[in-house]
């Protein structure tokens, strides 16, 4: 095997405290980093347009609803929304004239503020209640953006998106586009990767654990709730922004309802909660599978000569993200993300079953 | 605006709310008895509508047989989610075991539709599209029987909760252990609540389906029945009465008053404020038990 070892042991306080403590990891990371770098010249433009991209931002939007979900144990069935206040916010702003990197904190700020209405709503109320009123806010959200034409411009208006630059890089084509979306999931990235080892992120899993407990030990709970809210929002309008911008390029009230978050929630929990590498691949299974289950049930009815009504390859995607969901919190609750780690721990100390990691 | 439109809105409303308060009532019964909070509720009833028109269509079987047969049938499939998804879920936190009822939904969702077909199935019960006339109001008569069914549904789960079988569903909601100890058998109570509440949630899926089709819009119903239940408190079911005709009444007034006003939609919009106010001002609603938690 290729990264085998008798146990892991560390010999000093770095080392243990690196972002990827195991060489295997860090040439894992480097690989995927220089793939992802290099994919504009080694695939296809229809993979890189219609795969890569969508993978790259809907895993950060899995990334940001994973901090609220997974690390501070908030549930959320609103992120759509979320995403389409900082989408709005960002589109409109741009469309005025302000240039699109202050459009992009604008729509983070904006999501925020918003966002932290709803997390006012969990100081009062926990889970049971707190997904009953986040779902109401998913609608309440959708109904005030498609009714204010002063936001939508009308139930049926879709906004296109005006040329934009990001730096002094005009956003124009498919090559800098999805460097862009890739330097915010990177930046997201890093930052989920090192939130779990801040005082913020120990915080935010105390009052996961038990809100109550982490009161005791001292940790401000409403100000932690609200922030996890916060910070989880931020990172929703930034993925909006950049969702309308380099992907969709036009924007419209029926691309954020409550499906997409329906969606997100699913790769969050297929992913794995609380899991940064779960989130990706929560993202890819979530995202890829309909489409090559529909492929190949496409390719099988047609190979065997089954006949197949369109209603039902339509419906495909929803029952398998209401499959999965319940499929892995009963067979995997920690999801991917945890089978991928069981996989990784065995062959790390094969053939030692029982060696320390 | 005329007394006459007031009064035919807020009675039509009533009527509509105690149809949305049927499909209320599976998901107090399941929160009563399990401390499980049933997401999955709206895309019961949906089922139940799509087997009831099932049973109809494909066995060629009136009416009067289908509806008990899909009520047994759907009784069946409410004791199978919780036997094979629910009880893997126990002591889990809630988060997962929401997630895990809202998969559900969100399966049905995608289930029935690609099976049976996008296309709305028509389901007649029979009853005379012509409106009724009291004084100057219109009352569709599909409304008024759909309410007066719900109000005797919810009344027989009010007598029910006060027999032998609902003492056991108290005694287990109050504490499991506790049930358990003194012989009840704590996941049959459970099983049995959530076979009713699939039996009531086909019930409200075959009214709501002989007045506006079955399709998956049925599945919508769950906004309308999550603020229901909250507003009355999730663990009383006479709260369900009232809060369906608060909600029914409130929903039938903001579309007859307000929509003029913006432009429609304000239907859909009722049920998630009325959600929204209830939790920031009294979240165990107007019935419910105060929760009190323990570290």
């Amino acid at each position: 095997m290729l990264y085998r070892r008798a146990g892991i042991r560390h010999t000093s306080y770095p080392k243990e405290r690196q972002l990827w403590p195991l060489p295997f990891d860090r040439y894992l990371v480097t690989a995927v980093a220089l793939f992802l770098l290099a994919a504009p010249f080694l695939v296809d433009r229809l993979y890189l347009v219609a795969y890569l991209l969508p993978w790259i931002i809907w895993s950060m939007a899995a990334l940001g609803l994973n901090l609220l979900m997974g690390g501070a144990g908030q549930i959320h069935l609103a992120y759509g929304a979320v995403m389409a206040i900082g989408a709005y916010t960002s589109v409109h702003l741009v469309r005025a004239g302000v240039p699109f990197e202050f459009a992009l904190v604008a729509a983070g700020l904006m999501s925020a503020a918003i966002g932290m209405i709803f997390g006012v709503a969990a100081l009062r109320v926990k889970a049971l209640y707190l997904a009953m009123s986040t779902l109401a806010m998913q609608y309440i959200v959708d109904f005030v953006i498609s009714h204010s034409p002063a936001i939508s411009g009308g139930t049926q208006a879709t906004i296109q998106v005006p040329p934009v630059s990001f730096l002094g890089i005009a956003l124009e084509g498919d090559l800098p586009m999805y460097y862009f979306a890739l330097a915010v999931c990177v930046v997201v990235t890093l930052f989920m990767l090192n939130v779990q080892r801040t005082a913020f992120g120990r915080a935010l899993a105390a009052v996961r654990e038990k809100d109550y407990a982490a009161e005791v030990i001292g940790v401000d709970t409403f100000k932690y709730k609200l922030l996890a809210f916060w910070t989880s929002s931020f990172i929703g309008g930034v993925v909006g922004a950049v969702l309308v911008v380099s992907y969709l390029r036009s924007v419209s009230p029926d691309q954020f309802h409550i499906e997409l978050s329906v969606q997100i929630v699913a790769m969050v929990i297929v992913g794995g909660l609380g899991s940064v590498l779960g989130s990706f691949f929560g993202a890819a299974l979530i995202l890829f599978t309909p489409i090559v289950l529909n492929n190949l049930v496409g390719a099988l009815a047609s190979g065997l000569g089954i006949a197949m009504s369109a209603d039902l390859r339509a419906h495909i995607p929803l029952m398998l993200y209401g499959a999965m969901i319940v499929g892995f919190l009963v067979l995997e609750p920690l999801g991917l993300a945890k089978i991928y780690d069981n996989v990784r721990n065995y062959f790390l100390v094969w053939p030692f079953r029982h060696a320390r990691r | 605006m005329d007394l006459w439109l007031i009064g035919e809105l807020a009675l039509t409303g009533a009527l509509v709310g105690l149809m949305y308060a049927l499909v209320a009532v599976g998901i107090v019964l399941v929160y009563k008895t399990s401390g499980v909070a049933n997401f999955a509720q709206g895309a019961i009833a949906m089922s139940g509508g799509y087997a009831t028109w099932a049973i109809a269509a494909f066995l060629g079987l009136p009416m009067w047989v289908a509806i008990p047969l899909a009520l047994v049938a759907m009784f069946g499939f409410g004791m199978l989610v919780e036997h094979a998804v629910l009880r893997h879920m126990v002591g889990q936190p809630v988060i997962m075991i929401i997630m895990v009822t809202f998969g559900i939904e969100i399966f049905l969702r995608g289930f029935m539709p690609g099976t049976f077909g996008v296309a709305v199935k028509r389901l007649d019960l029979g009853i005379p599209q012509a409106p009724m006339f009291l004084g100057e109001m219109l009352i569709n008569r599909a409304y008024l029987v759909g309410g007066a069914v719900s109000a005797a549904l919810i009344l027989a789960a009010i007598v029910l909760f006060n027999s032998r079988a609902g003492i056991v569903m108290r005694a287990v909601s109050d504490d499991q252990g506790a049930s358990w100890s003194v012989g009840i058998r704590v996941e049959r109570a459970i099983a049995v609540a959530w076979g009713l509440a699939g039996a009531t949630a086909t019930a409200a899926g075959i009214l709501w389906g002989s007045v506006q089709g079955i399709d998956w819009s049925l599945s919508l119903l769950l906004m309308k029945a999550l603020a229901i239940a909250i507003l009355g408190g999730l663990d009383s079911i006479p709260g369900v009465l009232l809060a369906g005709l608060i909600v029914g009444v409130c929903e039938s007034l903001a579309t007859g008053v307000i929509d003029p006003l913006v432009g429609g939609g304000t239907r859909d919009i009722v049920a998630s404020v009325i959600i929204v106010l209830t939790l920031l001002v009294r979240p165990y609603g107007l019935f419910g038990r105060e929760h009190i938690e323990r570290v």
